[in-house]
């Protein structure tokens, strides 16, 4: 089955796009990527030591994963855009997450400013996914802005809560034309399936995977989530109803 | 919301000795199963009620602090520019009246120090002064930053209390981070500790931190100097002054620190101590009620008591301090105190590592 991810204009087999934040050692990465097969993989700019003394974390990368740099830290959209330049600058490519919070207790991404960073950034010629609460209004405002895809939270991101947003990321599915890479909250693979069979393109995991006791093992169980949800979504769920419909029915003989 | 002395105010006349002698156990069980925590709750997990669960809100912390940060630690060093100081603070080696070497790191010392300690591998520093704004003059300091910004992404100050458009003017040079300690929020205690100079002005340092924000800076570390008066009132309401700064400036990342008084020239004991048990209590409450707020601990610390409370909820340690004016080329004068965790960077690092976490040096972007 030939079933890919298009983002922009590439084209990715997996479906699961990985953080590299929060290991307890940089060095599991390529184990991450090996065993769950994510080919797109987010850093934080903040993070990115290109003159480090220390082998770091752009190390551990391997060499086939697309970058997906994202602008964590940034406040607003000027310093959004500000951090796209200089990621660009060091050669992490035209990819970009953006992140724009203001809020550092619940970390909710400001929509506003998320949008105008999106316009900006795409008139540049960046492949832009921007990180949003999920919402209609302003997914509708992205497309025209220029975003190549939209990264709606489940819950509040680092929260391990699940889909807690799952009607509006439904409606985000069924009206934006564009991938809808559910991202933030994920706590467990059932989770990721979850989003993966209601028709979401695409999912981010970080906390989930970097917090366990065995992050390879729970990557591979996210791939394996993913793959299955999509093969849901793709062959249709049954339909769901009230009542039970026996698969041999008692007033079957009626009709014989 | 007018400013931070207005909840001060509210909390003026609360019984702290009462609520602390009387604090049941039954309640902590209720708090271990809470999302978010009332003012309330956070100082029920100060007092000795919490004892006996311990080791649960510990565990608790613990996954907290992973979901948040991750199994890392950021690391930062101190820079000492200078040990003079007009303010006679009676607990600090620098106070006006010990007569110890003065001195002042020149322009090309600061670069000296800073070149020294960036070949180490560290991103992140923490320039101090003593609080003497003739010596350490708002332009003198920003010759500093803007040396120092030449060899680290991030760059935090720990100086004498600021005006709004001092803080501005070092904002706009690219200083995230203003480290600034209440001491004690014990007004009596305050006086008594702080003689005179710019220093003994309690509100006009208890503001500070909002001036900050308010002109723009991204990072706030509080903190009390934990021996100074009754350590659980204090802790609470430098924790109350972190939550305050979170709502009033959801912009700025808030963090904490917990300093225990150390002995100084100058030989001040309170008497007052706080255990290691306290210590990591604190820690652990302060984890629970600001989920997201940074907590630092410093070289004052032992390396064995270091390496067993990173688990519990720290995101932030220093790393090879001097607390003398320079320390890292020029290695004369005299200690503010003394450090007790004396480990080099690579040591640390490698500590770090074996307690399965990922030393952080570089988590900041000056843009």
């Amino acid at each position: 089955m030939n079933d890919l991810l298009k983002i922009g204009n590439e084209y990715f087999k997996s479906r699961l796009l990985t953080g590299s934040g929060k290991y307890s050692c940089d060095s599991i990465i390529p184990e991450i990527s090996e065993v769950s097969g994510s080919e797109i993989i987010t850093v934080a700019l903040r993070r990115v030591d290109l003159n480090s003394k220390h082998k770091s974390l752009m190390d551990y990368i391997p060499k086939h994963m697309k970058l997906l740099p994202n602008t964590s830290g940034a406040r607003n959209a000027l310093e959004a855009v500000k951090i796209a330049r200089i990621a660009r600058a060091s050669g992490c490519g035209n990819w970009v997450k953006i992140e724009v919070i203001s809020d550092n207790k619940y970390l909710l991404p400001d929509g506003y400013e998320t949008l105008k960073a999106t316009e900006i950034l795409a008139s540049e010629g960046f492949v832009v996914l921007p990180y949003i609460n999920a919402d209609l209004y302003l997914g509708r405002s992205l497309i025209d802005a220029g975003a190549a895809a939209v990264m709606p939270l489940g819950s509040p991101i680092g929260s391990n809560r699940g889909i807690q947003c799952k009607e509006m990321i439904k409606i985000l599915i069924d009206q934006i034309n564009l991938p809808v890479i559910v991202d933030a909250g994920i706590g467990k693979p059932s989770d990721a399936a979850l989003v993966m069979e209601m028709g979401a393109s695409a999912c981010l995991i970080n906390t989930a995977i970097a917090s366990s006791p065995n992050p390879v093992l729970m990557a591979e169980a996210f791939s394996n989530a993913i793959d299955a949800g999509r093969k849901a979504f793709l062959a249709g769920l049954g339909t769901k109803t009230e009542y039970a419909v026996a698969s041999s029915p008692l007033t079957g003989f009626l009709h014989e | 919301m007018s400013n931070f002395k207005s909840i001060l105010d509210k909390w003026g006349s609360f019984d702290f000795d009462k609520f602390i002698k009387t604090s049941n156990k039954n309640i902590i069980e209720d708090i271990l199963h809470k999302d978010y925590l009332t003012d309330t709750d956070f100082l029920t997990l100060l007092t000795p009620a919490s004892d006996s669960f311990l080791e649960k809100l510990a565990q608790k912390a613990h996954k907290r602090t992973v979901n948040e940060f991750g199994k890392t630690i950021q690391i930062y060093t101190p820079l000492y520019l200078s040990n003079f100081c007009t303010n006679r603070c009676i607990y600090c080696g620098f106070n006006r009246d010990n007569r110890i070497e003065r001195d002042i790191l020149s322009l090309k010392e600061i670069e000296n120090e800073c070149m020294s300690i960036s070949e180490k591998g560290l991103k992140h520093i923490l320039l101090l002064t003593g609080g003497d704004r003739v010596k350490t003059s708002i332009n003198y300091i920003k010759s500093a930053v803007l040396i120092a910004r030449k060899y680290f992404s991030s760059i935090s100050i720990e100086m004498y209390s600021m005006t709004s458009d001092e803080y501005s003017t070092l904002a706009d040079l690219g200083v995230e981070n203003v480290t600034l300690y209440q001491e004690t929020y014990n007004c009596e205690t305050y006086k008594k500790v702080h003689l005179s100079g710019e220093k003994s002005d309690y509100d006009f340092r208890l503001n500070a931190p909002e001036r900050a924000a308010e002109a723009g800076i991204r990072s706030l570390n509080l903190g009390v100097l934990l021996g100074l008066s009754e350590p659980i009132k204090d802790f609470f309401l430098a924790g109350l002054h972190c939550s305050y700064i979170q709502k009033k400036f959801p912009g700025v990342n808030v963090s904490i620190s917990l300093p225990r008084i150390k002995e100084a020239t100058g030989g001040y004991q309170t008497g007052i101590e706080v255990s290691d048990k306290q210590l990591a209590k604190f820690i652990i409450a302060f984890r629970l009620f600001i989920q997201k707020g940074g907590i630092s601990i410093s070289t004052r610390e032992s390396e064995c008591l270091r390496d067993n409370l990173i688990p519990l909820g720290v995101t932030k340690m220093s790393a090879e301090s001097k607390t003398k004016v320079g320390g890292h080329i020029k290695n004369d004068g005299i200690n503010q105190f003394e450090t007790s965790d004396k480990r080099t960077v690579e040591e640390f690092h490698a500590s770090i590592k074996a307690k399965g976490y990922q030393p952080v040096y570089k988590d900041w972007v000056t843009i």
